[in-house]
């Protein structure tokens, strides 16, 4: 079982998404997170799927979407150099001296605080999968009122791209 | 040419060369059915059920290569017809089907006879569309017809609000000549390279097997398997919907594989060194118990669809293409070589599959006082010379049907092999007689199946496709009664027809001929009376012993090599 990032190029035309997520639910595949939006070209959105499987299971996951007729193209970046970034904002109570602490974690990690109250805050951060959950185990999960993470997206480093 | 909706659906039926329209009207599609009307180059067949629609289309579809049409409306219409729809799907049948919509403004709203088709069909369309501009219509007409019918073929619903199909609301029609879609492009020529590493692979086997499927059918590819295969000398099985596309009597034909297939295609399969695997799915009921799956052979998987190749069994030689270029490629790449396999290796291969054959597993033990049903079967295909399109319904009649009647010619062979769906035979045999009205057409079916679709007995009658019914009636759900006999101890739960209706009675309130025949002496001369009754329907009722079982069988969750064989055929 290995995780997988795979990135989509398909329609953008209503349905798309459902034909996707359809897919992976009908036949019974994970999926870890899933982004989608627009790109450049606005006949086109790129998807960002995390999923995890046997080597078997994701290259039938390949091979399914590749089938879907509005999936243009797609590539599985874990077998090439990639990037992978997610933001996540978290909402924390910060009071007395743990406001110091959380505001010196936020610039370790490179976040940035986007809202300040007397008792709390919320704290912007971008970065991988590892980061960001580092960045909660550092600030202890106990603290935290809320969480919300945009999943997965990724893109391949050096030359490789993918266009329709 | 400034055009309504309506119109311009029928004039892209007719650019599609599209013969007949299976459907049945309702509210959301009576502007489609007033253009309708209006013409004769479409023929409208007026169905009983919207199921019965898409049974009859999918069933024109397997027997003539063209795409199955069908007309439904919005709501029930639509849902009604998904049963024939996922039939469609599973075994890849190239299809058509409209449905009305709710108008576009009302969509969303729970609006009367409002489903969402377009949601409800997606896991069981190859794909689907929902029209959102009358501008667009003609264009998403011809990629509806594109997508059914290339690479692996399969059903396409067109979702079609009621304002864009309004008469007097036009716009100037164009029917694209071609279509061009970025996101669908299925493979044709094979990978050179993998054609040759399959070749080599193939001529170095000492105990070859080809296993054929359902993609040689509908890819027209019988007349290359037939060389292929011929030209090689090596045994062929095929599976439940790959029948007919190697004829049934030549001496190479191992018969059918799989749950209900022969012993000796069963152990070929089992023993082989080399699997070539041509338009085949590595099915479940093909395969038995996968751990014990070919458990020596090096597998060649043609298919024209990627996501068949590894997904049950991992291969290794796949060739991703169409399996006409395919086989004519490895037929011209085997000719320049000028090479066979060992024959030595092969006469001692044919030996061993001889030994197999001799169990004779298709024996069964007749019956002074009652009707086999294997036996109906048998003088069937003496009566009709073994040409004629065979439909059939689900169950033991179905595996019967493809056990005893060999055939010889592809598309003879029309059954609902992936979905198993009871219901299918009647209205399958009248889109079938309707492509060939002067075919013999039998229906095979059972008293139990028969009454799932038996509405469609008035179609017959309106449309007068004399279509021959052979229902062996063994009062019980067979299939259903045998697994419950093999593994529940006999306890026969709800699998019992009680209240049958009088068939005879039946047929002749709808119209036609019918007939109920208890003696098995009595099987041979009905036969011949029902098809010297050319322009009539007749179904023929026939008593069958109820305690037959389907042999040999495969259990679940065993191997090829150890099959159930019937305990009666030591006697027969």
């Amino acid at each position: 079982m290995r995780r997988h990032v795979i990135s989509v190029l398909l329609e953008n035309e209503s349905g798309a998404l459902s034909r996707v997520s359809g897919l992976f639910s009908a036949r019974g595949y994970n999926i870890e997170s899933l982004t989608v939006a627009a790109t450049h070209d606005p006949t086109l959105s790129r998807m960002t799927i995390v999923t995890i499987g046997t080597d078997r299971i994701v290259e039938q996951i390949i091979k399914q979407l590749n089938k879907l007729v509005d999936v243009v193209r797609l590539t599985d970046l874990t077998e090439v150099p990639f990037i992978e970034r997610e933001i996540m904002m978290v909402k924390v109570r910060a009071v007395d001296a743990g406001r110091d602490e959380l505001k010196r974690l936020t610039d370790i990690f490179r976040g940035h605080i986007l809202d300040v109250t007397e008792s709390s805050y919320v704290i912007e951060l971008t970065g991988d999968d590892y980061k960001l959950s580092g960045f909660l185990d550092a600030i202890g999960r106990d603290n935290i009122i809320e969480a919300v993470r945009s999943g997965a997206t990724g893109i391949a480093r050096g030359d490789k791209s993918l266009k329709p | 040419m400034e055009l309504s909706g309506g119109e311009i659906l029928i004039e892209a039926l007719k650019e599609e060369g599209v013969e007949f329209l299976f459907g049945y009207p309702g509210g959301a599609v009576l502007h489609i059915y007033d253009a309708l009307y209006e013409q004769n180059s479409v023929k409208h067949i007026l169905v009983r059920h919207e199921q019965g629609a898409t049974h009859a289309a999918d069933g024109y579809a397997r027997a003539t290569g063209k795409p199955g049409v069908v007309l439904v409306t919005s709501g029930p219409g639509a849902t009604n017809a998904v049963t024939g729809i996922a039939t469609a799907f599973m075994d890849s049948i190239p299809m058509v089907v409209l449905s009305g919509q709710v108008q576009s403004r009302f969509i969303g709203s729970d609006a009367f006879q409002e489903v969402d088709c377009v949601g409800i069909t997606r896991p069981c369309v190859k794909h689907n569309f929902l029209v959102d501009s009358l501008e667009n219509f003609a264009e998403t007409m011809k990629k509806a017809f594109h997508v059914a019918t290339t690479g692996r073929p399969g059903p396409v619903v067109v979702d079609i609000p009621k304002d864009f199909t309004a008469p007097g609301v036009t716009v100037p029609f164009n029917y694209p000549k071609t279509v061009n879609m970025r996101s669908y492009s299925p493979a044709e020529q094979g990978h050179p390279g993998q054609i040759r590493k399959a070749v080599d692979l193939i001529l170095s086997a000492k105990r070859p097997m080809i296993y054929s499927g359902g993609g040689v059918v509908l890819g027209n590819a019988a007349a290359q398997l037939t060389e292929f295969t011929e030209m090689l000398g090596y045994p062929i099985t095929q599976t439940l919907m790959g029948l007919g596309a190697f004829p049934a009597s030549n001496k190479q034909n191992l018969g059918m594989l799989g749950m209900h297939g022969t012993y000796e295609a069963n152990m070929a399969m089992h023993d082989c060194d080399v699997l070539i695997a041509i338009g085949a799915r590595f099915d479940d009921r093909v395969t038995g118990e996968i751990e014990s799956f070919c458990p020596n052979a090096k597998i060649v998987h043609v298919d024209v669809d990627p996501a068949s190749i590894s997904k049950n069994v991992t291969v290794d030689v796949p060739i991703v293409g169409n399996v006409t270029h395919v086989l004519d490629a490895m037929i011209a790449l085997i000719k320049d070589t000028g090479k066979r396999a060992d024959p030595a290796d092969l006469a001692q291969w044919w030996a061993t599959i001889k030994g197999w054959a001799d169990t004779n597993c298709m024996a069964y033990q007749l019956d002074e006082k009652l009707i086999k049903p294997q036996a109906v079967i048998e003088a069937l295909w003496r009566e009709t010379n073994g040409d004629a399109y065979i439909c059939s319904d689900v169950g033991q009649h179905q595996m019967w049907a493809a056990q005893f009647y060999g055939f010889d010619k592809p598309r003879r062979w029309i059954n609902s092999g992936g979905l198993g769906t009871m219901g299918f035979g009647i209205p399958a045999a009248i889109g079938v007689q309707l492509a060939f009205p002067d075919e013999v057409v039998a229906c095979v079916t059972g008293e139990a199946s028969v009454q799932m679709c038996i509405q469609e007995l008035s179609t017959a009658m309106q449309y007068s496709t004399p279509i021959k019914i052979i229902s062996l009636n063994n009062r019980y759900m067979g299939m259903v009664r045998q697994w419950q006999e093999f593994n529940y101890d006999k306890r026969y739960s709800h699998s019992y027809m009680d209240a049958l209706p009088d068939f005879v009675k039946l047929a002749e309130s709808y119209g036609h001929v019918g007939m109920r025949i208890e003696k098995p002496g009595d099987v041979e001369g009905a036969l011949k009376e029902a098809f010297a009754m050319k322009d009539r329907l007749v179904f023929m009722d026939f008593q069958t012993d109820q305690k037959e079982n389907v042999y040999p069988m495969i259990e679940a969750g065993k191997g090829h090599h150890e099959m159930r064989l019937n305990p009666a055929r030591e006697l027969a």
